[in-house]
């Protein structure tokens, strides 16, 4: 592990991130949506435990925090989920341009 | 204590009959609105009627003089520790005649009305209007402090409205509420700033400290407002003169008389109780209740009233014999008759001989109510059965409405003031005090004394004799003279009209509270019985049988005859004042900088928020992604500022 410095990992983070960013941006498919939020929640994640490991070593907080962050994506997701059924159900479809009815 | 609950009870059931009838009656009880509402005002009367005895024989009276009693008093918006608004009972010779008068005459228009407006499909809203004029005219009697008198004030000016205007779907009635209530409302705007004055200059607005501290001429109060002067006349005479201004509007004087005429577009028990009996003396009352400041500290003051109540008096008897609508000739009678109480106040001293002029004032207000009511009543059964005011309409209607003709006779004789019918008493007693004081005044007063004869009778011979009976075959159906409901009011005024003359009035109502033995002088009294004799003889001749004598008086006085048919032109004086003045000089251009200065105003932010959302309202998509976009951006934005330009 001593080998690869922490900007290496720093830099897989941040391309993670601005890639769920992107597709979060620019997918209509509401499932490919969550998934891109889970890209970018897994990139925080990433930095954590690396800034725990690189900066830190003798404590845990960073890991500790990494747990959490899984837990609540889980949660999220079946919510996200749940809409989105909910969402299936009364537009026939998980278009995420097909759910524009709250504008002006 | 018993007797306070009682007192409170008059009031208050007529305010729970009103609120009563208001909410439930035309839904769920229409057709027994009418005795519920008679049934209440019943015990209301009796429990004054328990009042005025037991105030007159048993507590009123200490050492020979009424006091003022204040029965009930709670204090209702307290400004400062020294200034209050109360509500109160005050209880004294004139409030509780008046308690008398209101519920009894207010009992026998509900009596008459359950007849007479049978059938009427908002038969409960009548009788629950009729309810809150009782309440709010009972409230204005007994009121302890100057303005609880002008809430209740206003409040019989809206159940004067509401009534009026009752049949709502007639535009004439409706016009002519609106005008009551304007003409009125304007007049008010002067009692309110009376009140403003002597109440700053008093500083009190309780009654009895009010006038105790007015008429006191050691006290500073008395001083200070006699002393500020503006335009001439000190603030006491300015204070006074307004309050009688909107005294004046609400007992329909001149020249705020203009609202009582067409008053009568109301059904006909409301215009005998409001506007002949009841709230028209309102004004009188007002003068009566402050009258020991009018007396002692601005005879001014009552000047002013001695000649606005002499003018109206004679003015409107002119009026009355040239109007054709027998209800207006009898609104007209009203506006005379109240005349002479003001200005028989106007001429009254204060205390002793000289309040000869207050008593008679009152005792004319207490025989008017009976006699007045009653020829409205009378009126009321004459349209009901022919179903016109046109005074053209009828005649030779003495057979078939027997007990009417009967009553309406003696009503006409005591308005008429012969001997020995209660009208005779009190203008006796208001021509004496007029003679002692000013014989121009007095002269007004036999004059119209004269005419009031004529133009009675004048009305009595037109409907019921003139002619054969044009609806002499039942031609409306079998209508004949109403209901009983509708005769037992007839009869019982009419005894009251007979009656009341005996009372020794002087005895439990004067200026000071000490019972003034008033004597009637035989050889005084000729002169005016002997003109209203000419009078009716003159309209016996001239109406009795259907002649040309009528036409050609008119065509002879011409020009006269017709100023007084139009009213003197005073209706077309205040449209031309208020039409082509008011409304061309300040309505017009006020309304046109509303409409293009404030509304203009108000339209620029409206129109220019209106058209700056509507170019941005596209940001607002509804699309998820691009709001995410816009977050993002945000904070990418913020970090950027974060970045570079902190510190």
């Amino acid at each position: 592990m001593t080998g690869i410095p922490l900007s290496h990992i720093l830099f897989v983070s941040t391309a993670l991130f601005f890639i769920g960013v992107y597709g979060f941006f620019t997918r209509r498919n509401m499932i490919t949506m969550l998934m891109s939020v889970e890209l970018i929640l897994n990139s925080v994640n990433i930095n954590f435990v690396a800034f725990n490991k690189y900066l830190y070593p003798e404590k845990l907080d960073g890991v500790f925090f990494t747990l959490f962050v899984i837990t609540i994506a889980a949660a999220e997701a079946a919510v996200a989920i749940a809409i989105i059924i909910n969402l299936y159900r009364s537009h026939q479809s998980i278009d995420v341009e097909d759910a524009n009815e709250m504008k002006f | 204590m018993s007797s306070n609950l009682t007192l409170l009870l008059i009031p208050l059931l007529p305010l729970a009959s009103f609120l009563l009838l208001g909410l439930f009656g035309k839904k769920y009880f229409n057709s027994l609105a009418g005795i519920a509402g008679t049934v209440s005002l019943l015990v209301s009367a009796a429990l004054s009627l328990v009042t005025a005895y037991q105030y007159f024989f048993v507590s009123g009276k200490v050492d020979g003089v009424y006091q003022r009693i204040v029965a009930f008093k709670m204090t209702w918006l307290q400004f400062s520790p020294g200034l209050s608004i109360d509500m109160g009972i005050m209880l004294d010779p004139i409030s509780v005649m008046m308690l008398v008068v209101v519920t009894f005459v207010s009992l026998m228009v509900h009596l008459y009305s359950l007849g007479y407006m049978k059938g009427e499909e908002r038969f409960a809203t009548y009788y629950s209007f009729l309810a809150l004029f009782t309440f709010s005219m009972l409230g204005l009697v007994m009121s302890s402090n100057i303005f609880q008198i002008y809430i209740f004030w206003e409040l019989v000016g809206v159940s004067s409205f509401l009534l009026i205007g009752f049949y709502y779907d007639k535009p004439s009635a409706v016009a002519a509420s609106k005008k009551a209530f304007i003409v009125t409302r304007f007049a008010d705007l002067g009692f309110l700033v009376g009140i403003l004055i002597l109440s700053f200059h008093a500083e009190t607005l309780d009654f009895a400290t009010l006038i105790q501290r007015l008429t006191d001429p050691d006290a500073v109060y008395l001083q200070q407002a006699g002393a500020a002067a503006f335009m001439g006349a000190s603030a006491l005479t300015w204070g006074l003169v307004l309050v009688f201004v909107g005294g004046a509007g609400k007992s329909a004087m001149f020249p705020l008389h203009i609202w009582l005429p067409d008053a009568m577009e109301g059904p006909t028990p409301v215009s005998a109780l409001i506007h002949a009996a009841t709230m028209v003396v309102a004004g009188v009352f007002l003068v009566a209740r402050l009258f020991p400041v009018y007396a002692l500290s601005c005879p001014a003051a009552l000047e002013v009233v001695t000649w606005v109540g002499a003018i109206s008096a004679l003015l409107a008897a002119v009026i009355a014999c040239t109007q054709t609508d027998i209800k207006r000739v009898l609104a007209y009678s009203t506006m005379s008759q109240i005349g002479y109480m003001m200005f028989a106040l106007g001429v009254s001293g204060y205390g002793g001989e000289n309040g000869l002029g207050f008593t008679a004032s009152m005792f004319h207000l207490f025989t008017h109510a009976f006699f007045k009511a009653l020829l409205f009543l009378g009126a009321g059964a004459v349209i009901h059965a022919i179903h016109s005011n046109e005074m053209k309409e009828m005649g030779g209607l003495r057979k078939r409405l027997p007990v009417t003709h009967v009553t309406f006779l003696l009503a006409c004789l005591a308005i008429a003031g012969i001997p020995p019918f209660a009208g005779f008493f009190s203008k006796e007693e208001i021509l004496l005090a007029a003679w002692h004081e000013n014989k121009l005044v007095y002269g007004v007063a036999l004059l119209t004394a004269a005419i009031t004869a004529f133009y009675m009778f004048r009305l009595y011979y037109s409907i019921f004799w003139n002619r054969e009976d044009a609806h002499g075959n039942e031609d409306h159906g079998s209508h004949g003279e109403g209901t009983w409901s509708m005769k037992i009011p007839l009869v019982v005024l009419a005894a009251g009209a007979v009656l009341a003359g005996f009372i020794p009035f002087g005895h439990f109502v004067s200026a000071d509270g000490e019972a003034l033995h008033a004597e009637m002088n035989l050889a005084f009294s000729v002169a005016p019985v002997l003109l209203a004799v000419c009078g009716i003889a003159l309209a016996g001749k001239m109406y009795r049988k259907r002649n040309e004598l009528p036409d050609k008086i008119a065509n002879a006085t011409g020009g006269l005859y017709k100023a007084a048919r139009q009213k003197f032109y005073i209706d077309e004086v205040y449209l031309a004042i208020t039409q082509k003045l008011v409304f061309n000089l300040v309505g017009k251009p006020a309304a046109w900088i509303d409409r293009n200065i404030v509304d203009g105003l108000m339209n620029l932010t409206a129109n220019s928020t209106a058209s700056v959302s509507s170019r941005i309202k596209g940001l607002q998509s509804g699309n998820v992604q691009s709001y995410a976009v816009y977050f993002f951006a945000g904070v990418i934005g913020f970090a950027m500022v974060f970045i570079y330009f902190w510190n």
